[in-house]
């Protein structure tokens, strides 16, 4: 109680490290310290969550293994009706000979250990057997799409130039981009969201395309159609179809390099793609075998090209062109070179703001804070007088102290951030109204200034305390729900209270006993 | 300067009767506007869709904007006039979802300016996918729930000393919320019920300041929302943040009333409650005033100036700080006295403890 020194010591100690804190936001020469980052809401920039959709990488893996099944029951001479999918993690053959099921146990055993049979059944021409995935290779197959999915996201995004990226994983398949300040929202998104699977396949040149448009499409083959143009902004008709080979002769996975080049005969940009050893090898085979005939280069089922294979082509070099601007090239050559997304990814929430305004919201935040806060600190002063500016002199400081605290919990500044320490500002004072409230009475039963100022801070301390710790735990409540900028409003919610509490009962009472107790003024303008 | 002056002696207990009635007019007209607009009017966050707020470089007529949306098939989009009037600013709603992929924002720039042929800018584009949506309505319910929980356990624990009853409560409460959760109960059915199981116990078990207290909040947030309904204010995240923030404020202006029941029921043990109370709420009646004035000011001050974007925020905030006043000094506090067992007796006996 008396030790007033010591707690002026202590209270000077806080100031100093709070302002240590903050003066970097303002003057990021001074000394290198965290700043106060701002939220998108204010700064500008895109928020998007996208989520990997996980069960087509599991459609993938066992797309595979039927194929690679078919090719190992033919090298065991076990010889079956085919092999269907069942369902979405298992696959289901029909064996003439029931014997054969332990060869497809010997199978399992070698090639999959996370493969079992799960059942079979006799039907009237042999055994049906139904494998499937294991649960554990099914959510590991999930979780590894996701987690290849970030990382090749945040491989485009680092190629592609945003600073201070905020890339990571939410939940089990979705992920959370966050990048400030980009000015071209629609270009990062397609940089983001685009599979990049690129195939190349064999025009289907035996049969009619008419006829396949009508519906009468040949097995073995599909309908892709054409990207489109780099000019048109919507496409209103259909691009011009391709009947092409399901089956793809190379893909995307055996790239090493994708560059941007300009064709000097037309003067147009294209990407020239290079092939490690062994795509180079199978490049050279397909195009010797299909001299004369036309592949598509395909990119997620969209047809870029379709040229004539000329001659064999040696060297593990191939180039996409398709009528880009420069910065469609660009764009191209980074997911090439980033690869290819294990799994598609859908966004399901995006939120765009654009840079001026972010700033105006700055302006039109800051302003309402200065004249509320003005307003405020009018008020109290006329109210309670000589102690009102007590209270104003520690709400000035209860702002700084949030400020301080922003800077050392590195949180993020968002519009509803500045919603929060306005509306603390109008409740900071409370606390310091309870108190002269409480002195006031004090002062009415007839105590001297300094007892009643005792007496006061005494009594409404508890209240006070009690008070605020609801709003406290409502804002807990609301950081641990909140996304984004409701996020920013629990932080400066909570750090307003516990500010207030720090001001009004350490620091206010502190200037009161100083005034009181060491330098014994005897009368008390409240 | 005072603006209650010292030794006020309003009869708010005894007039009670007025404040009941008022409450009780207050929360039908709530649910009448509930039930009249089919129920809350959810923005994007919680019910899926787009939002797309673009700026003209100059005044476009609404229908034209309409006309230029027409022309991209987006002809079920909403259009309103956003912020001040000489911004040119304006907010385009669909409830389509996931089109934003699709280049949908530099769309709907395009159509608009080639309907009113002024140069148009987008200022920020918000989509929400109907699964995000639904995770956020759970989200923001059960954060709700939540804070009415803790709350409710600091209170009784707070005021009654009952910390071991009201956490076994709690674990009760939380225990039945997720066996409900486990057979698929909905979300808002399951906090209905923890709410009435709640009160019940609180019934039960005398806890006449948590009661208290939670039927005030009850009131102050089922008001808000009442409001909100009437001017078709949209229910967004910062709302849900608002809401929480007025459950926050709501009480702490109640514990200051109940702190001060509490200290006089000590000191005039022989007094009847009924006067206890009144006394209590007179005395702190400058400070619950004072307090919401100062708040008031800040609120309005963002209301006003804070730009478009935090409008419905600062709205939610003036109501609940102005319900939440009002419900402290004539809801929670006369509650006290309803779960009075015997009228007349001291107000020490009455409250079962000294």
């Amino acid at each position: 109680m008396k030790n007033v020194s010591w707690r002026i010591m202590i209270v000077f100690g806080v100031l100093v490290v709070a302002a240590v804190l903050v003066i970097p936001t303002f003057k990021p020469s001074f000394w290198p310290h965290k700043q106060v980052n701002l939220g998108l809401d204010l700064k500008g920039g895109m928020h998007l969550v996208l989520e990997v959709e996980t069960e087509k990488a599991v459609e993938g893996t066992v797309e595979r293994i039927r194929n690679e099944m078919r090719s190992l029951l033919r090298k065991e001479r076990i010889r079956h009706h085919g092999i269907t999918d069942a369902g979405q993690t298992a696959l289901s053959v029909t064996i003439l000979d029931p014997d054969e099921i332990e060869g497809i146990r010997d199978i399992l055993d070698q090639e999959y250990a996370d493969v079992e049979i799960q059942s079979s059944s006799p039907v009237e021409d042999g055994l049906r057997v139904k494998m499937g995935l294991t649960d554990e290779w099914v959510r590991e197959i999930k979780k590894q799409a996701t987690e290849q999915a970030l990382e090749t996201i945040r491989n485009r995004i680092d190629q592609f130039g945003v600073s201070e990226p905020d890339i990571r994983i939410q939940g089990q398949r979705r992920i959370l981009v966050q990048l400030p300040g980009i000015d071209d929202p629609q270009r990062a998104k397609e940089l983001i969201g685009k599979t990049a699977q690129l195939e190349f396949k064999l025009l289907d040149e035996e049969n009619d395309l008419g006829a396949a448009l009508n519906g009468d499409v040949p097995s073995g083959s599909e309908i892709l159609y054409q990207a489109a143009e780099a000019t048109q902004t919507r496409a209103d008709g259909k691009q011009q179809p391709y009947l092409v080979k399901e089956r793809a002769l190379l893909s995307g996975a055996h790239l090493t390099d994708a560059r941007v080049q300009i064709d000097p005969q037309f003067n147009e940009p294209y990407v020239a793609i290079e092939f490690d050893r062994k795509g180079a090898r199978i490049f050279e085979r397909v195009t010797g075998e299909n001299v004369k005939k036309r592949m598509a280069i395909v990119l997620d089922d969209k047809v870029y090209s379709a040229p004539v294979i000329q001659e064999r082509i040696p060297g593990g070099t191939a180039r996409i062109t398709g009528n880009f601007n420069s910065q469609e090239a660009h764009d191209l050559a980074i997911v090439l070179r980033a690869g290819a997304l294990p799994a598609p990814v859908e966004i399901i929430e995006e939120r765009t703001v654009g840079p001026s305004l972010g700033h105006d919201s700055i302006q039109k935040g800051l302003m309402s804070m200065l004249i509320g806060g003005l307003l405020v600190l009018l008020f109290m002063a006329v109210y309670y007088k000589a102690a009102g500016l007590v209270a104003d002199f520690v709400l000035v400081l209860n702002i700084l102290l949030i400020a301080a605290g922003l800077a050392a919990l590195g949180a993020t500044l968002t519009l509803p951030g500045i919603a929060g320490i306005i509306l603390t500002i109008g409740m900071a004072v409370d606390a310091n109204v309870i108190i002269y409230e409480r002195i006031r009475e004090e002062m009415r039963l007839g105590k001297t200034p300094a007892a009643s100022i005792a007496a006061g801070f005494d009594r409404a301390g508890l209240t006070v305390l009690d008070a605020n710790v609801t709003t406290l735990i409502a804002a807990l409540v609301l950081f641990q729900f909140g996304t984004g900028p409701v996020k920013g409003f629990a932080v400066t919610l909570s750090l307003g209270v516990v500010a207030s509490l720090f001001t009004a009962l350490v620091i206010s009472r502190l200037i009161f006993d100083y005034l009181f107790i060491t330098r014994h003024v005897r009368t008390l303008s409240i | 300067m005072e603006i209650i002056k010292p030794g006020t002696k309003i009869d708010f207990i005894g007039k009670r009767q007025i404040g009941f009635t008022l409450s009780a007019v207050l929360i039908l007209l709530s649910l009448a506007a509930l039930v009249y607009h089919g129920g809350l009017r959810f923005g994007i966050d919680f019910a899926g869709g787009t939002i797309v707020q673009i700026q003209a470089m100059g005044d476009a007529p609404m229908s034209e904007i309409r006309t230029g949306l027409d022309a991209v098939g987006m002809g079920d989009a909403s259009v309103q006039r956003f912020g001040a009037r000489g911004e040119h600013e304006y907010l385009i709603r669909t409830d389509q979802t996931l089109i934003t992929d699709e280049g949908f924002s530099e769309a709907v720039r395009g159509a608009v300016s080639d309907a009113t042929g002024l140069d148009v800018k987008v200022q920020r584009v918000e989509m929400v996918g109907p699964q995000v949506g639904a995770d956020l309505r759970e989200k923001a319910l059960l954060a709700l729930f939540y804070a009415l929980l803790f709350i409710t356990i600091y209170i009784s624990g707070r005021f009654e000393l009952k910390w071991v009853l009201s956490a076994v409560m709690a674990g009760a409460l939380i225990g039945a919320v997720y066996l409900f959760a486990l057979f698929n109960v909905s979300i808002p059915l399951l906090i209905l019920v923890a709410l009435v199981v709640a009160l019940l116990m609180f019934w039960q078990l005398r806890l006449k300041f948590a009661m208290g207290a939670i039927v005030a909040l009850l009131h102050d947030v089922f008001i808000t929302i009442g409001v909100f309904a009437l001017f078709g204010v949209e229910f967004s995240l910062p709302i849900v943040a608002a809401l929480l923030t007025i459950i926050g404020y709501s009480l702490n202006d109640t514990i200051i009333v109940f702190d001060r029941i509490r200290e006089n029921i000590q000191r005039h043990a022989r007094k009847p409650l009924e006067t206890v109370i009144n006394q209590s709420v007179n005395e702190t009646l400058s400070r619950t005033i004072m307090t919401s004035v100062t708040t008031l000011v800040v609120l309005v001050c963002l209301f006003v100036l804070g730009g478009a974007i935090i409008h419905d925020f600062a709205f939610a905030m003036i109501i609940g700080v102005l319900v939440g006043t009002y419900s402290s000094i004539f809801v929670s506090s006369p509650i006290l006295l309803l779960l009075q067992e015997a009228p007349g007796k001291g107000a020490a006996e009455a409250m079962g403890q000294a």
